[in-house]
């Protein structure tokens, strides 16, 4: 479907939002909660802020919980009760405010989940989902999206991207997939017709600092490299960067058991911390915080394109931002591919 | 600074130390960790108000340990947190120099952790105005009120464990959270996973915390829990004459007094 | 509510308190019957955690029960656990939890009817206060998921 370029008056965002609330939509935009910027469940236009750079966490939480009941079970008389999720039980989300290196990472997340086992949960989750992006006109020291491939107007992953047309100006709406074209009926009248638009004058311009094929290239002599553990010494091994990262997709199951019932859960993991790799016998195959920082960026910039063809890195910085010891994984790669091996 | 950099660089030229660990300039204006080991680059160490990460958290390291002697930049936190590792058998004159930094940011240089413990008792910690208000608010609401201000707080916890591994006194291998044979405390993030773990953190630092902030400060998502270490703190103040750090001293939760006195058992 | 009959576990230590509750038994004293004992060596090992794990499996109240000062087996296990407790008593309270469901007593071999005033007045005080629903709501969480905190 080729893109239908259409304009939104700035005004008309409220409107828009209204009508999807109309349509039975969630919507969930980014909000602030204690001075940080998170995704949260939005029921009115004026909690959703539009003066942000990037959230501190991806939305990757609307396909992939952080917390996921994945079956419930019960044992009674006749037996033994099991019950999984209910597609049906899984709200349609509009997902508002998304930026482009955010929504390329919801596809990120996808080759992971479908690379051998297709992982019907998280299919279902994703099919429910619209993804609103907004494109950026401004960046920080974090931002490297246009070293990985991205941009700051990509339309990749969005459904419909948004681009204002200059500070307090209208929107440039690009309708992008089917499930766009399907809100934009929601709202029909909203959608002018689109004139010609130079978008590119209105995206901030973030500079290339490294390749990541380079990267990738250099990886494989680098496993061995003293640089890892020059890199991480000040890394505490802990899950902050995980867990705000839109493509890392490590999980844990648990089971929770209350006497005769209970559930299983699908958790967050991280191979940053240690427990990660801990074996029941006491060995533990990545025995120092070096050792799991290498993981981190071998699986995001090898082992991921070359098993799945896709990298596992959007550029978002978020890791870099989250990180209780400022770690910044864009000075990282940019000294790997520096480094003489 | 020149100071702190000109120490450094002697130190690390006899090698009196094997590594400094220090302050550097990071990203945005914020300043990071940095592992000195050749003299040349001394230059990058630098002190300012803008250091508040809590070194001491290095010190038990496994990879920054096994450099050898270190030497730490050491405000007054960082120095408490010390003197609380040493009396734990963590970090002893051996394995430990520290370069102190007073309150009036002035380099100061310590013989051994005995002198680190004399200039750290000079000072009683205090919690600072701003949180003392937010604790005696807490206090005032009706219990329910306090319950839904905790769960809706806790709430967002994706249970990263940054606090943790940020703060110089969880340096266990292994933590209480990451038992599950029993489980004593759910793994999932939801209201009441994040409610136990932060009963636990809370409890295994009274008597031990030093109220740096640290756990805070790393922190992603800015939640409120250094308030439950603080009320800690003003607790074992009222109950059992206060906490200061001291490496001979019994643990406060590790003593008692036939005569600690409690106006709730029957 | 009228008919709400209170869940309470006792968490008692092996020498004094369960040795006088065992004395209620045999002095025929009736008491109520809503209390479910845990038997520990000592005071000094009732971990706070089996408190909180209590109320997870839906307790509507908590004893904790040892011997006397002075009178501990093992000494000094019941001046640990009354530190420990004042501090956890003041966390509880800061974090909301209704600390007036957790009572602590000291209850020696030999005092059978304090055991069984204590029981019962607990019973009473916590079916007044009704069943701890506020706790049991977030018990549950486990059966939603969590997005979006
Ligand atoms: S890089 Fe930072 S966020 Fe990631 S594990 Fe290390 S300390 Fe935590
Ligand atoms: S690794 Fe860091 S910069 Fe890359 S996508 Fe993940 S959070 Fe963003
Ligand atoms: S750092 Fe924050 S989000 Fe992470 S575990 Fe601690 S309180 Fe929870
Ligand atoms: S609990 Fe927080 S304030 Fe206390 S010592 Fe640890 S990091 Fe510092
Ligand atoms: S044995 Fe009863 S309290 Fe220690």
């Amino acid at each position: 479907m080729n893109s239908d370029r259409r304009l939104i008056r700035k005004d008309s965002l409220e409107k828009l939002f209204k009508a999807l609330k109309q349509n039975n939509k969630t919507i969930i935009g980014p909000a602030l909660q204690n001075g940080k910027i998170s995704y949260k469940i939005s029921n009115n236009y004026s909690e959703i802020t539009s003066d942000y750079i990037q959230t501190t966490q991806s939305s990757k939480e609307i396909a992939f919980p952080r917390t996921e009941k994945i079956l419930a079970y019960s044992k009674n008389a006749e037996g033994m009760s099991v019950k999984g999720i209910d597609i049906k039980d899984i709200p349609e989300i509009v997902l508002w405010g998304v930026r482009p290196c955010d929504a390329i990472g919801i596809g990120e997340l996808s080759a992971i989940f479908n690379w051998d086992y297709k992982d019907e949960i998280f299919n279902n989750r994703l099919s429910k989902v619209t993804v609103l992006g907004f494109s950026c006109s401004k960046a920080d020291e974090y931002c490297f999206c246009t070293s990985v491939g991205g941009n700051p107007g990509n339309t990749e992953g969005s459904d419909i991207l948004f681009t204002q047309l200059g500070e307090n100006g209208d929107y440039l709406a690009e309708i992008l997939t089917e499930k766009g074209s399907l809100i934009v009926s929601m709202a029909e009248a909203l959608f002018e017709r689109a004139g010609k638009v130079e978008k590119e004058k209105f995206l901030v311009d973030v500079p290339v600092r490294f390749n990541h094929e380079d990267v990738r290239n250099k990886l494989t002599t680098f496993f061995e490299s003293g640089e890892w553990v020059q890199q991480s010494l000040k890394c505490l091994g802990c899950g902050a960067c995980a867990y705000v990262c839109p493509t890392c997709a490590c999980f844990d199951i648990q089971d929770e058991a209350h006497g005769k019932s209970g559930s299983r859960v699908r958790c967050w993991d991280s191979c940053g911390f240690s427990l990660f790799t801990l074996h029941t016998s006491g060995h533990n195959p990545r025995e120092v915080q070096s050792q799991r920082w290498r993981q981190r960026i071998m699986h995001k910039f090898s082992y991921m394109p070359d098993r799945l063809s896709v990298f596992g890195c959007t550029g978002c910085g978020r890791c870099s931002r989250a990180c209780p010891a400022d770690m910044n994984i864009l000075e990282h790669l940019i000294s790997i591919q520096e480094a003489t091996v | 600074m020149d100071d702190l950099r000109k120490r450094a660089k002697e130190l690390l030229e006899a090698s009196a130390v094997k590594v400094v660990i220090g302050y550097e300039n990071g990203t945005e204006n914020k300043t990071r960790a940095i592992f000195v080991e050749k003299p040349e680059d001394t230059g990058k160490l630098i002190f300012d108000s803008r250091c508040i990460m809590n070194l001491a958290s290095y010190l038990t390291k496994h990879e920054v340990k096994n450099k050898g002697k270190m030497a730490v930049t050491a405000t007054l936190p960082v120095m408490r947190a010390i003197i609380q590792l040493a009396s734990e058998f963590q970090v002893n004159d051996s394995n430990l120099l520290v370069l102190g930094i007073t309150p009036e940011s002035k380099l100061i240089e310590f013989k051994d952790l005995a002198e680190v413990e004399s200039f750290v008792h000079k000072y009683q910690i205090e919690i600072d105005v701003r949180n003392k208000e937010m604790l005696d608010k807490i206090d005032k609401m009706p219990a329910s009120e306090r319950w839904n201000f905790w769960i809706k707080e806790l709430a967002p916890c994706f249970k990263c464990y940054a606090c943790r591994a940020a703060c110089p006194m969880c340096y266990c291998h292994r933590c209480t959270v990451d038992f599950n044979q029993p489980q004593w405390i759910p793994v999932p993030s939801h209201e009441l996973g994040n409610l136990e773990w932060h009963i636990m953190r809370a409890v295994h630092l009274a008597g031990r915390c030093v109220d740096c902030d640290a756990c805070y400060n790393a922190c992603p998502l800015a939640i409120p829990l250094n308030l439950l270490t603080k009320r800690m703190l003003i607790d074992a103040k009222e109950h059992f004459g206060g906490y200061q750090p001291a490496i001979k001293a019994e643990h406060l939760m590790s003593t008692y007094k036939p005569d600690d006195k409690e106006n709730f058992i029957l | 509510m009228a008919d709400f009959e209170p869940r309470i576990v006792a968490f008692v230590c092996n020498w004094c308190t369960y040795a006088g509750a065992d004395l209620t038994g045999t002095s025929r004293i009736k008491y109520a019957s809503n209390v479910r004992i845990v038997r520990f060596p000592c005071t000094g090992r009732i971990d706070y955690m089996l408190l909180i794990e209590a109320f997870n499996e839906g307790a509507d109240g908590i004893i904790v029960s040892g011997c006397h000062p002075n009178d501990c087996h093992y000494t000094s296990g019941n001046f640990h656990a009354r530190r420990r407790w004042i501090m956890f008593r003041s966390l509880c309270d800061f974090m909301g939890i209704d600390i007036r469901r957790i009572k602590f007593s000291w209850v020696s071999a030999a005092e059978g009817a304090k055991w069984a005033d204590i029981v019962n007045k607990t019973v009473t005080e916590i079916r007044a206060l009704g069943p701890y629903d506020e706790y049991k709501k977030v018990a549950k969480t486990p059966e939603k998921e969590v997005i979006h905190g």
